[in-house]
């Protein structure tokens, strides 16, 4: 809402400079987004001149050669005018050089085609008083010449943009918000502009009838007409306040809808009575397919949940947001009739979003406004209809609905007001606010008894809206800081799943990965990226409604998608060699088809491409990272987790490399996988030519199985016999298997090297594991190892066709 | 007898001046063995004793004795100090270019800085007693907004301001015309207050981390973003409370000179509500930098910076929860939510949103 100071200053006018108006609205609840300067600056330049001279430029047909006496004692300025209207005698607005133009630009003396030009004789859009640029502005010759020109015209005000809530409809009028800065300051608040209404009193309008068959809706419909209007531009005065405050000048009687919404926040319509067919306006709801041109040129196409006003001929306005061609008041135009109407807010604003336009009026009346408003802004309507047009009223009021309900009365204790705040404000200071505000006030025993004027009906209901209104005006600096006591039962703190997801996190930052945080969205394509079947799982994605492009159109169903995106965004930027995790939620439709959440899991996944340290001055960098770097960095997590994973040679992800991937399982469940990303996919992203490792696992799943608490096992009583051994297997049988084996004979026990080749013979591999023997109850001797290794031996052979060779 | 004697006197005399002027510790060893080791004379001549006549054999047995204790001293001393300046000379050679970079080369990874963020927001209001409770991000309206008050023509439910999740037919089918059963994208964490009031009975102390979305994308908008929620409901929370919990999260992240004010506003969940504030800690809220006097850029000479939006549970809120166990007449607190990436913003000079999401190795490498 733009707010010209100087037409707040004709309601109240607070001793106060604009940046402290705004600080000071700021801290009451009005926020201030920017103070903004409409018009010309450096006023001192702006005067009344008087064309003594008027003579055709030697070298530019268009251009005439000025003398103005700008009354400053000194010789007559030459000014050189282009405009087709200048002659001599008149009296006319001049900018000498120093004028700083509403552009911001400085006018400086220049030569046109030789003639020196001192200055600028103004057309009224030069000022900023109007669009009109066809010839310059003349004044009224009684002026004098030196006559400043800003004590003639408003060619300069300040305009406070204001940020206004949604709950306060009345701040989008001039006297509302006047009613605000009253409240805020102690500034005397003039009497409402609709005090005093001129119009004749009664009932009806001769040949005029209104009907209303949606009341539910259209709560109140108010009707005036007037006759031998003419229609004309505005005088400068309402032009000037109307471009101050952003809206544009089309005539008078538009002028005046627009100028008395401004001012009260009720918007009014005007229709050109003679077009209303039969003299009846009904307001019910639009039928299905049926067809508006609306104002701005659009032909709309409604539905039953918009409301149209329609004549004897159809629907002629799109009730409450636009008015249609139709009726629309024009040049020709002799008869109005001044439409003022309260409208339900929510329809208004369905209306708006479901036909994609927007309006001044329709952005107040779907907030809801009191019918009592409708009236207030006939008054005002009517007293410039005649002052501005020489509007002859006819007839009295049609008010269809009449005012809203009985105000409501609401108790505010003062005791409650010590308890929500925490600090005391006292009664008087209470009731001060509140009359400030336009509420009635009157003792009661425990605190007032507070009467909710109409235009703070629906934002104001319980006595926690009236406490807001006492604190907000009262200020928040004297309120104490006070920490509330913990009365939970529980401290403060993390869950375990929670501790663990940082466990995990941080396991990852300690192996040098960097975490990434991708977006939520992806594309539809991106599975095809990916080259994921029809029918798959993870082509169950949650679509949305109203995307903002195809690219975030779906939430993403795997975190794979992001990491890739994220490698690719750093390789084409010359960081190739990429170790980045990321930890957060993947979203796939639920599984049950009538559940309309989705199925959300945070999971953890992380990629690794390139070498796998840093180059090194001692020699060399790693190795390139591939699927046993990623399958290292999830086993460091698991482990720091305390959850015992397995991994099993799997082909289900077809984004992976068929032979370098695994399925990780927890407990016979798979968890997710490990593997390196297909070439062909990885090419999708440009990252071809070095391995891309990568794992995801749902962070959930694995954090359910680790141990809250870890229980003490002895590790000090019998020392372990430690020993080396090389197990030849065929070549089908996974390391893993070997290791299982051998673990239910001793423990710790690690792979420390495989070899295939001439020394095992064809078709088998040697896996060298190093492994700890011990029992519990004693120390192991000789023949206690040999009987365990005897055991190895005879159960490698049956169970995996394998030998111990040492 | 005094030619064995004078023997020795001269062996020790020679020996002595041979120990003195031994250069290295390998040469020192050559003495001993010449002088003292099995072969040599004066250890001979002490196992020879016994042939001596007996008179000799005391004075001889005892001279003999006296100096090879006495070598054996010298070359113990003089080995002491050798040994000692030949390690240092060793310890010179052996001198590395100590600005050489560690190896191998390590790796440091880096916890993104809306995490590292997100955990010290986290763990400075476990301190304060909060609890730590996370909820779905695709959620019902009723929760998102229907639960929190907003009313029904609220801007912020329009298709142009929230994401809508379509619903497949059997999701329609399941749940009928209901526009509460509609699914969208939550707008902020604030839909966990209700959720989480359902759950637990009062007294409730909890935030709420978690990503949110909405339709607006600039510099200083993007479609997704973090918010942590915080809810605090009692008998008698006030709006004291809130502003003592928040100054103290604000300086335990801003500063310990910070101060906070509260500016009325307007929210559909809370009543009263307030935007929160602290002082600008780049020029110490005085809207003017120290040096120069210049008007701070931070907060561009107002002395503040918004940091978040608050206020009192609004009591409808807490009357609409299901178990009915909120009875606003009885309960009351506060409730706040705080966007991650403005205090992230803020605290480290971040100048636009988007890079939070670019994930370029060398913005992920400054934090965390």
């Amino acid at each position: 809402m733009r707010l010209p100071l100087s037409w707040l200053h004709d309601h109240v006018a607070p001793d106060l400079t604009p940046r402290e108006l705004a600080t000071r609205l700021a801290m009451t609840g009005t926020e201030v987004d920017r103070i903004d300067h409409h018009g010309v600056d450096a006023l001192e330049h702006f005067v009344v001149g008087k064309v003594l001279t008027c003579v055709q430029h030697p070298d530019a047909d268009r251009l005439r050669v000025c003398t103005v006496d700008l009354g400053d004692g000194g010789e007559p300025a030459q000014i050189v005018c282009g405009a087709p209207n200048v002659a001599a005698g008149q009296t006319v607005a001049v900018a000498r050089p120093g004028s700083i133009m509403p552009d911001g630009t400085k006018l400086k003396a220049s030569k046109l085609r030789g003639q020196t030009s001192a200055g600028m004789i103004l057309a009224e859009d030069e000022v900023a008083l109007g669009d009109d640029h066809a010839g310059i502005m003349e004044l009224d010759g009684t002026l004098a010449a030196g006559t400043p020109l800003a004590d003639v015209l408003p060619i300069s005000d300040t305009v406070l943009e204001l940020e206004v809530t949604p709950n306060r409809p009345d701040c989008l009028g001039v006297y509302g918000v006047a009613r605000e800065v009253h409240a805020a300051t102690g500034a005397p608040l003039g009497a409402p502009p609709w005090a005093d209404d001129p119009h004749p009193a009664g009932d009806g309008i001769p040949g005029v009838s209104i009907t209303v068959e949606v009341p539910e809706l259209n709560p109140r419909f108010t009707a005036r007409a007037y006759e031998d209007v003419t229609i004309g531009p505005s005088p400068a005065w309402l032009r000037a306040r109307l471009l101050a405050a952003g809206i544009r000048t089309i005539n008078n009687v538009v002028d005046i809808t627009n100028y008395v919404m401004w001012l009260t926040g009720q918007p009014l319509h005007a229709f050109d009575l003679d077009r209303v067919a039969g003299g009846t306006l009904n307001v019910r709801r639009a039928r299905d397919g049926e067809k508006l041109l609306t104002l701005d040129d659009v032909e709309r196409t409604l539905d039953p949940d918009v409301l149209v006003i329609e004549d004897a001929d159809g629907p002629t306005s799109i009730a409450g947001v636009m008015g249609g061609q139709r009726s629309e008041v024009q040049a020709g135009t002799t008869r109005v009739l001044m439409e003022v109407a309260t409208w339900d807010g929510p329809n208004m604003n369905r209306t708006m979003a479901k036909l994609q336009l927007r309006s001044e009026a329709g952005a107040r009346n779907e907030k809801g406004l009191a019918p009592e408003q409708a009236l207030e802004a006939q008054a005002v309507a009517s007293r410039l209809m005649v002052e501005l047009t020489g509007a002859t009223p006819v007839g009295g009021t049609i008010d269809v609905g009449g005012p809203g309900a009985a105000p409501q009365v609401i108790r505010l204790r003062d005791a409650r007001v010590v308890s929500l705040l925490g600090a005391p404000i006292d009664r008087a200071t209470s009731s001060g606010i509140l009359t400030a505000l336009g509420f009635g006030v009157r003792e009661a025993d425990d605190g007032l008894d507070v009467t909710v004027p109409p235009f703070r009906r629906l934002d104001v209901t319980r006595e926690a809206d009236l406490i807001e209104e006492v604190a907000r005006l009262n200020g928040f600096d004297a309120l104490p800081s006070t920490i509330p006591e913990n009365r939970t039962g529980f401290p403060g703190r993390l869950t375990p799943q929670q501790r663990l997801r940082r466990r995990a996190e941080d396991v990852l930052v300690g192996r040098g990965l960097a975490e990434a945080v991708g977006w939520s969205f992806t594309e539809p394509a991106l599975l095809d990226r990916l080259r994921i079947p029809e029918g798959h799982r993870l082509r169950q994605v949650v679509e949305l409604e109203n995307p903002m492009s195809e690219a975030q159109s779906i939430l993403r169903p795997t975190i794979v998608g992001s990491l890739l995106d994220v490698a690719a965004h750093n390789a084409a930027r010359g960081q190739g060699d990429v170790a980045i995790f990321e930890s957060g939620t993947v979203y796939l439709r639920h599984g049950d088809p009538a559940q309309p959440l989705a199925d959300e899991h945070h999971a953890l996944a992380a990629l690794v491409t390139g070498p796998m340290s840093p180059a090194s001055w001692r020699g060399g960098t790693g190795p390139l990272a591939d699927v046993f770097a990623a399958k290292g960095l999830l086993e460091a997590v698991a482990e720091a987790l305390r959850v015992e994973l397995s991994f099993k040679a799997c082909a289900d992800w077809p984004f992976l490399h068929p032979g370098r991937t695994a399925e990780v399982l927890l407990g016979g469940t798979r968890v997710g996988f490990v593997g390196e990303v297909h070439p062909a996919v990885a090419a999708g992203w440009d990252l071809a030519g070095r391995p891309v490792g990568l794992f995801a696992v749902n962070l959930e799943q694995l954090v359910a199985a680790a141990p809250e608490v870890v229980a003490y096992r002895d590790v000090t009583s019998f020392p372990a016999v430690r020993q080396d051994l090389a197990v030849v297997v065929p070549d089908t049988v996974p390391a893993a298997d070997v290791a299982a084996l051998v673990a239910q004979v001793a423990d710790e026990v690690r792979i420390f090297d495989v070899y295939a080749g001439e020394q095992v013979g064809p078709g088998k591999t040697s896996v060298a594991l190093r492994v700890a023997f011990r029992a519990k109850d004693r120390t192991l001797a000789e023949e206690d190892i040999a009987r365990l290794r005897g055991k190895l031996v005879k159960r490698l052979e049956k169970e995996l066709g394998g030998e111990l060779r040492g | 007898m005094s030619t064995t004697l004078d023997r020795i006197a001269a062996l020790s005399d020679e020996a002595r001046a041979a120990i003195a002027g031994a250069g290295t510790t390998a040469a020192l060893e050559e003495l001993r063995v010449g002088y003292l080791g099995r072969k040599a004379e004066l250890p001979n001549l002490l196992r020879g004793v016994a042939q001596l006549a007996p008179e000799e054999r005391g004075l001889v047995g005892k001279a003999a004795n006296q100096a090879r204790k006495e070598l054996e001293a010298l070359i113990e001393e003089r080995g002491s100090t050798l040994a000692a300046g030949e390690l240092d000379a060793r310890l010179v050679a052996d001198a590395v270019d100590v600005t050489l970079p560690g190896t191998p080369a390590q790796a440091v990874g880096r916890l993104h800085v809306l995490t590292a963020t997100r955990r010290e927001i986290e763990d400075v209001f476990c301190g304060l007693g909060f609890t730590v409770v996370e909820g779905p991000e695709v959620e019902l309206v009723h929760y998102n907004f229907d639960a929190l008050n907003h009313d029904p023509a609220h801007p912020a439910r329009g298709r142009s301001d929230t994401f809508y999740v379509r619903r497949p037919q059997s999701v329609l089918d399941a749940v009928g015309p209901d526009p509460a059963q509609e699914v969208v994208l939550r707008t902020h964490t604030s839909p966990m207050q209700p959720r989480a009031m359902a759950a637990q009975a009062p007294p409730i102390a909890i935030i709420v981390p978690g990503r949110v979305y909405r339709r607006d994308s600039d510099a200083t908008h993007t479609p997704q973003f973090h918010q942590i929620e915080g809810l605090a409901v009692d008998e008698d929370i006030t709006l004291a409370d809130l502003k003592g919990t928040l100054l103290a999260f604000a300086r335990a992240i801003f500063g310990d000179e910070r101060d906070v004010r509260l500016r009325p506003h307007f929210f559909p969940f809370t009543e009263p509500s307030v935007e929160v504030d602290v002082s600008c800690f780049q020029c110490g809220g005085t809207g003017a930098l120290p040096r120069t006097g210049a008007r701070c850029n931070l907060c561009k000479g107002t002395g503040w910076l918004e940091i978040l939006g608050s206020g009192m549970v609004d009591p409808n809120v807490l009357g609409m929860v299901p178990t009915g166990e909120y009875d606003p007449e009885r309960w009351q607190g506060f409730a706040f939510g705080m966007g991650v990436e403005r205090i992230a913003m803020l605290k480290h000079a971040v100048p636009d949103l988007r890079l939070f999401y670019d994930n370029d190795l060398r913005f992920l490498a400054q934090f965390g």
